[in-house]
């Protein structure tokens, strides 16, 4: 524990916190932009926060104490995972938590928390997004586990710091089959995972194709505000992720301040590039039906699956 | 080429040539199953490449680049035509739903790392524990042939039956002899051609190659 540690910690949360909006911003200024609209601008998302927390909160007749708690619970568990991630640097006093399996499970609390939420309400959309939203988690979760396994066996450690360190000690792991599989896997799931285009649409308010948007649909005010901040901080800590073990260089591992700078500049810049990326893909993709959206989940569970098994077949991998 | 940079590479060749059969359970669009079927013949031709480098056995680069026209190129190109030809049929409209042949192709992956361990034990190396990558793309290319209905996925399966067989020989033997490996490729094309063939007078007797609806044979 040092005075480095926790200045590293807060400046990762800080930049989380304020860049998961901007992120989603970006996001939808990248896709308006290819479809030929000029688009709301980058800071749009905050302009909602701040319209959204000056409304009357409100809440449906006869919902529970789950409709009230999972908004907070949803951005409670982004945060900590936001935390628990080695972002920006391995030494931060929240790293040496992080185990990849810590972080899977808190993700989990937040898709149920919501899930529930959306139950509570007792209407006929917030149960049906409920259960569409349990039927992809269940798939996603095996999926996740299993590349994490993967990714975990060179290291000999389910610690996350311990992975990323290893990972910009050795790069030839990065490009062995075994992690190029778990990547791959891991991308599918989060997409899954986030709600985005190929499995949900975020954008859409049609009975048939949402997902996400079905369980939220009785939000109001500052309740929503913070379940479209807790969505956003998925996506942002899911691509951070995927970026930190995709691309791990430049993530301090030496307690030095021009380091962290850097650290933090390029997490932004890696983010950045990989929402943008995952934004200019999805103006080409259509969404899936439904009942194909298991076929995609369960071949990133094969692909999961043959990394691990990659991993002691092949001797270098 | 040192020893890791070698083992680095063939790992990755063959986590290709893996996945690529993989993909052809994946996809239903037929011309997607072809052209990931070309891939996957880059891989065991750069399969066959490494091992001559390494070895320094410039006969195998040959054959290798032998194989990788043929698998990459010439019989591709010959099942893009016969599906230009065949017309609108696109999907692959497998016996048995693609997520549950996901998973059974996981299982195969399993079964055939299972049961190469005996010949992995034999030598280990880098290239003999590569083996249960052929065994697994021989299962998977049988699965296919058994449980896809249109006669190009089938003609796929029964050629990813055979670049599984040549993966195999190529990483447990460094590949058979030049003359028997031009007799095989041989016996490849034509059987190519003679399922193209057949293929098309099925559709022009029948209009369609669903295998499943046919009832009688005529000439």
């Amino acid at each position: 524990m040092s005075g480095f540690g926790v200045v590293a910690l807060a400046a990762q949360l800080l930049l989380v916190v304020a860049g998961a909006p901007l992120l989603t911003g970006v996001m939808r200024q990248v896709r308006a932009r290819m479809e030929g609209r000029a688009g709301a601008g980058v800071l749009q998302p905050w302009r909602d926060v701040r319209k959204l927390l000056r409304k009357e909160p409100i809440t449906p007749a006869g919902s529970g104490p789950a409709f009230r708690t999972a908004p907070l619970v949803l951005v409670v568990t982004g945060l900590l995972v936001a935390a628990l991630l080695p972002l920006a640097a391995v030494t931060t006093p929240a790293a040496s938590h992080g185990d990849l399996i810590v972080v899977v499970a808190l993700l989990a609390l937040g898709t149920v928390t919501l899930a529930l939420a959306g139950l509570d309400t007792g209407t006929a959309f917030g149960g049906m997004g409920a259960s569409r939203e349990m039927t992809i988690a269940a798939l996603v979760e095996p999926t996740i586990l299993l590349s994490v396994l993967a990714l975990s066996i060179p290291a000999g450690s389910t610690g996350l710091a311990t992975i990323v360190a290893g990972r910009i000690d050795e790069p030839a792991r990065l490009a062995s089959p075994s992690s190029l599989l778990a990547l791959v896997a891991l991308a599918v799931v989060t997409i899954a995972e986030a709600g985005r285009l190929p499995v949900d649409n975020p954008s859409t308010h049609l009975e048939l194709t949402m997902v996400h948007e079905a369980m939220v649909l009785e939000y109001a005010g500052p309740d929503l505000a913070l379940v479209e901040f807790g969505a956003q901080l998925r996506l942002t800590v899911l691509l951070g992720l995927l970026a930190t073990l995709a691309v791990p260089w430049g993530i301090a591992t030496t307690s030095s301040w021009p380091a962290l700078l850097l650290a933090l500049v390029l997490l932004a810049v890696k983010v950045t590039v990989l929402g943008a990326g995952l934004a200019a893909a999805e103006v080409f993709w259509a969404k899936v039906r439904l009942f194909r959206v298991p076929e995609l989940l369960a071949g990133s569970f094969l692909l999961a699956l043959l990394a691990v098994t990659a991993s002691y077949f092949l001797s270098g991998a | 080429m040192n020893q890791p940079l070698f083992t680095q590479f063939l790992d990755l060749a063959c986590g290709a040539f893996l996945l690529a059969a993989v993909m052809v359970l994946w996809f239903r669009e037929l011309s997607a199953i072809v052209r990931v079927f070309a891939l996957q013949g880059v891989a065991l031709a750069g399969i066959g490449v490494l091992l001559g480098i390494r070895q320094h056995h410039w006969v195998l680069v040959g054959v290798a680049v032998g194989i990788g026209a043929l698998r990459a190129g010439l019989l591709p190109y010959l099942m893009r035509r016969a599906l230009e030809r065949s017309g609108q049929q696109r999907e692959s409209e497998p016996l048995v739903n693609v997520a549950a042949s996901l998973l059974l192709a996981a299982v195969l992956t399993l079964l055939a790392y299972a049961s190469a361990q005996p010949l992995v034990a034999l030598e280990p190396g880098p290239a003999a524990e590569a083996i249960p990558v052929g065994f697994a793309v021989v299962l998977i290319g049988f699965f296919t042939l058994i449980t896809r209905r249109r006669a190009v996925a089938q003609m796929v399966g029964f050629l990813l039956l055979d670049n599984g067989i040549t993966a195999v020989a190529l990483l447990a033997t460094s590949g058979v002899p030049l003359i028997l490996e031009l007799g095989v490729s041989f016996d490849l094309l034509l059987a190519v051609l003679v399922l193209q063939l057949l293929a098309l007078r099925i559709q022009a007797a029948f209009g369609g190659t669903d295998l499943d609806t046919m009832r009688e044979l005529r000439d």
